[in-house]
C-alpha cells in the first residue's frame, strides 16, 4: 500500500495538486507505484483507485494510454535507444542494430539474467546527441548521449553489477 | 551578441541562485510586482511582439489578454512536454538556466492573476524536473515564491508535473487533461484554455523558450526587444539544428539569419561535404523543402519560410543529405505519428495507421505508383478533420514529399534508402 509504504512522497505528492483534484495525483503515484517491481502490479492499480476515489479501469487507462507505465514485467533496465529521424540521420537504427546483437536480443526482447530490455522508442530531445538512448529503471530515468555500443556495452555491465547489489 | 536566453554559455553558473542574482536575477519579476499593475506588464509583452516559441507562433501578450476577470481562479501553464523529433531547446533551457525560465513563469502568473502555476515537463525529462524542483524550493527560500511576495499580496508557487511518454501532450488541451489525471485527449475547442482551460479555470499556456523571453522584455523593454530579429518575427529564436551537419546542437540567434548561414557558418556544413538534398524546418511535421539556392538563402522569420511553403514553427532544422530517400525519411515521420496519435479523432487513428502500411508497401517496392498516389490521398484525407494539429502534422512531409521529390517513389528510389 503507497500511502503505508511511501507517507512523505504521497503527502508531497497531494500537495501539488487543489485538495478537490486529487485525480491530478494519479501520474505520480503511478511513478511511485513502479519503484518496486518496474511496472505497476494488479494490486497497486486498485490501491491507487482506493487513494484516488476513481475505478481501477481509471487507472488502468493512464497506464495504458502513457508509454512510461509498464503493466508486465521486463528487465530491472529499460534501455530506450531512440531510433526517430534525426537520431536515425545520425547512424541510430545501426547502432540499435549492433546493440542487440552484442546483448544476444531482438528489441522489445530482455536478456537472459533479467537486467536489461532494449527498447526502440520515439523522440526523446535528444537529436543533436544521437546515437542516444535513456535507460528506466524502477526509480527514474536518466539519459545516454553521444554514445558507441562499446561505451553502451561498459554501462550494461556496470547496471549489471550494480543491479545485482540492489537485489 | 552575448546569449539572452541561453545565458549559461556566457556564465556557467548562471542556474545558481547567487549567480543569477548578481547577474540582474530576479529584478524584472520584482519590478513587475512591486511597480506595474498586471495590465501593464501584459500590454509590455504585447508591444514586444513576442510570440510564442512553441511552434504555433501566435501573439504571447494577446493570448494573456485573453484571461477574464470574471471567472477565478487563474493558472498558468509551462508546456515543457518537448517531444517533436527535432526539438530539444527546451530541455537546454530548464537544465542550464532555470532561474530565468521560472521568473518567466512567474512574471506570467502575476500578469495574469494565478497564484499557482505548473510546469509540464515530458516524463522522460525526470532529471530535468529534479533540477527543478531544487530550483523552485530554493526560490521559496529567498523569497521569490510563497506569500505576499515583496511585501505584496500576490502569492505565487510553481509546481513540476511529469508527464509519461505521450507527444500528444505537447498540445495544449491534452495536457491540461494529463494533469487533471486523465488521458492526454485534445479537447473540443473553444472553449479555449484562456476561459476554460485546468480544472475548468482560465489558464494560460505557455512554451519554456516564451517564457524565458518575458524578464528580458520586462527588464529592458518593449521597444529593445522589438529591435532584434525582423519586422514581422521580432526577438531572438533558438535554432535547433539537427541530422547532417558537423555540429548539431541549439544555436540562439536573431530572427532572420539564412539556412545556409545556420547550415554552414554555425553547424560547420554538411559531414563530407555532400549536398544537402532536403530540409525540414519545424521538426518531422514540416512541410519538406527542396535545399536549393533559392531556399538555403532564404531569412529564417515566420513569413519568409512560409513562402518556400513550409513553417518554421518551433525552428527545429533537421537537414537531410543526398544519400537520404525522402521515402526513408517520411516512413520515418510516419511511424511517429501513428505512434504518436492519441486515437480521438478517426481520420488521424486510421489514417495515421493506413499510412504506415502503405509506406511500408512502397519500401517493399510493391506497386509504387499506385500506393504512393493512395498514400497521398489518404494524407490529403485527413487534412482539414481533426481536432488537434497531428492529424494535420502527420500529412505535412508525405505529401511535400511526393510532390517536391517525385524522384524518391519509384521502384528505384533517388539516393539510398538509408540515413
Amino acid at each position: 500500500m503507497l500511502a503505508e509504504k511511501y507517507p512523505e512522497e504521497v503527502k508531497k505528492i497531494f500537495a501539488k495538486y487543489p485538495p478537490e483534484q486529487k485525480r491530478s495525483a494519479v501520474m505520480p503515484l503511478l511513478y511511485l507505484a513502479q519503484r518496486d517491481e518496474g511496472f505497476v502490479t494488479k494490486a497497486a492499480l486498485e490501491d491507487i483507485a482506493q487513494i484516488l476515489d476513481i475505478t481501477s479501469t481509471d487507472v488502468a487507462e493512464i497506464v495504458g494510454f502513457y508509454t512510461l507505465y509498464h503493466d508486465k514485467k521486463a528487465g530491472k533496465y529499460r534501455m530506450q535507444v531512440c531510433t526517430d529521424l534525426p537520431c536515425a540521420l545520425r547512424g541510430a537504427d545501426k547502432f540499435l542494430e549492433e546493440l542487440c546483437s552484442n546483448l544476444g536480443v531482438k528489441v522489445g526482447e530482455t536478456t537472459p539474467d533479467e537486467m536489461i530490455t532494449v527498447e526502440a522508442v520515439m523522440c526523446l530531445a535528444g537529436c543533436d546527441k544521437a546515437p542516444m538512448f535513456q535507460v528506466q529503471s524502477p526509480d527514474g530515468i536518466t539519459y545516454h548521449e553521444n554514445m558507441t555500443v562499446d561505451k553502451t556495452m561498459e554501462l550494461v555491465a556496470a547496471l549489471r553489477k550494480s543491479g545485482k547489489e540492489v537485489k | 551578441m552575448a546569449h539572452l536566453l541561453l545565458r549559461h554559455r556566457d556564465i556557467p553558473d548562471i542556474g545558481k541562485m547567487d549567480v543569477y542574482q548578481k547577474n540582474g536575477g530576479f529584478e524584472a519579476f520584482k519590478k513587475a510586482v512591486t511597480g506595474m499593475k498586471p495590465q501593464e506588464v501584459t500590454d509590455a509583452v504585447k508591444a514586444s511582439g513576442l510570440r510564442g516559441r512553441g511552434g504555433a507562433g501566435f501573439p504571447t501578450g494577446v493570448k494573456w489578454s485573453f484571461i477574464p476577470n470574471s471567472i477565478w481562479p487563474h493558472y498558468v501553464v509551462a508546456n515543457a512536454d518537448e517531444s517533436e523529433p527535432g526539438t530539444f531547446k527546451d530541455r537546454e533551457i530548464m537544465e542550464s538556466n532555470p532561474f530565468q525560465f521560472l521568473e518567466g513563469v512567474a512574471i506570467a502568473a502575476y500578469a495574469t492573476g494565478a497564484n499557482a502555476a505548473y510546469v509540464y515537463l515530458r516524463g522522460e525529462f525526470w532529471t530535468v524536473a529534479t533540477i527543478l524542483d531544487e530550483k523552485i524550493a530554493e526560490m521559496e527560500k529567498a523569497g521569490f515564491l510563497g506569500d505576499k511576495l515583496f511585501g505584496t499580496d500576490f502569492s505565487l508557487r510553481i509546481y513540476t508535473h511529469l508527464g509519461a511518454g505521450a507527444y500528444i501532450c505537447g498540445e495544449e488541451t491534452a495536457l491540461l487533461e494529463s494533469i487533471e489525471g486523465k488521458r492526454g485527449l485534445p479537447r473540443i475547442r473553444p472553449p479555449f484554455p484562456a476561459v476554460y482551460g485546468l480544472y475548468g479555470k482560465p489558464t494560460v499556456v505557455n512554451n519554456v523558450e516564451t517564457l524565458i523571453n518575458v524578464p528580458l522584455i520586462i527588464e529592458k523593454g518593449a521597444d529593445w526587444y522589438k529591435s532584434l530579429g525582423t519586422a514581422d518575427s521580432a526577438g531572438v529564436k533558438i535554432f535547433s539544428l539537427s541530422g547532417h551537419v558537423n555540429q548539431p546542437g541549439n544555436y540562439e540567434l536573431p530572427f532572420g539569419i539564412t539556412f545556409r548561414e545556420l547550415i554552414y557558418k554555425y553547424g560547420g556544413g554538411v559531414p563530407d561535404n555532400r549536398p544537402v538534398k532536403a530540409i525540414m524546418a519545424a521538426g518531422a511535421s514540416s512541410a519538406m523543402i527542396v535545399a536549393d539556392d533559392k531556399a538555403l538563402d532564404t531569412p529564417m522569420d515566420y513569413a519568409s519560410v512560409r513562402g518556400l511553403g513550409a513553417d518554421l514553427g518551433s525552428a527545429s532544422v533537421i537537414v537531410i543529405n543526398d544519400t537520404v530517400s525522402l521515402e526513408w525519411v517520411i516512413s520515418k515521420t510516419i511511424h511517429f505519428f501513428t505512434h504518436e496519435s492519441c486515437g480521438k479523432c478517426t481520420p488521424c487513428r486510421e489514417g495515421t495507421y493506413w499510412m504506415l502500411h502503405l509506406i511500408e508497401r512502397i519500401e517493399r517496392g510493391e506497386d509504387v505508383k499506385a500506393n504512393t498516389e493512395l498514400l497521398n490521398s489518404v494524407a490529403r484525407q485527413i487534412q482539414n478533420k481533426c481536432l488537434c494539429p497531428l492529424g494535420e502534422f502527420s500529412t505535412m512531409a508525405p505529401t511535400t514529399a511526393i510532390e517536391r521529390f517525385p524522384a524518391d517513389f519509384t521502384p528505384s528510389p533517388a539516393g539510398g534508402k538509408h540515413g
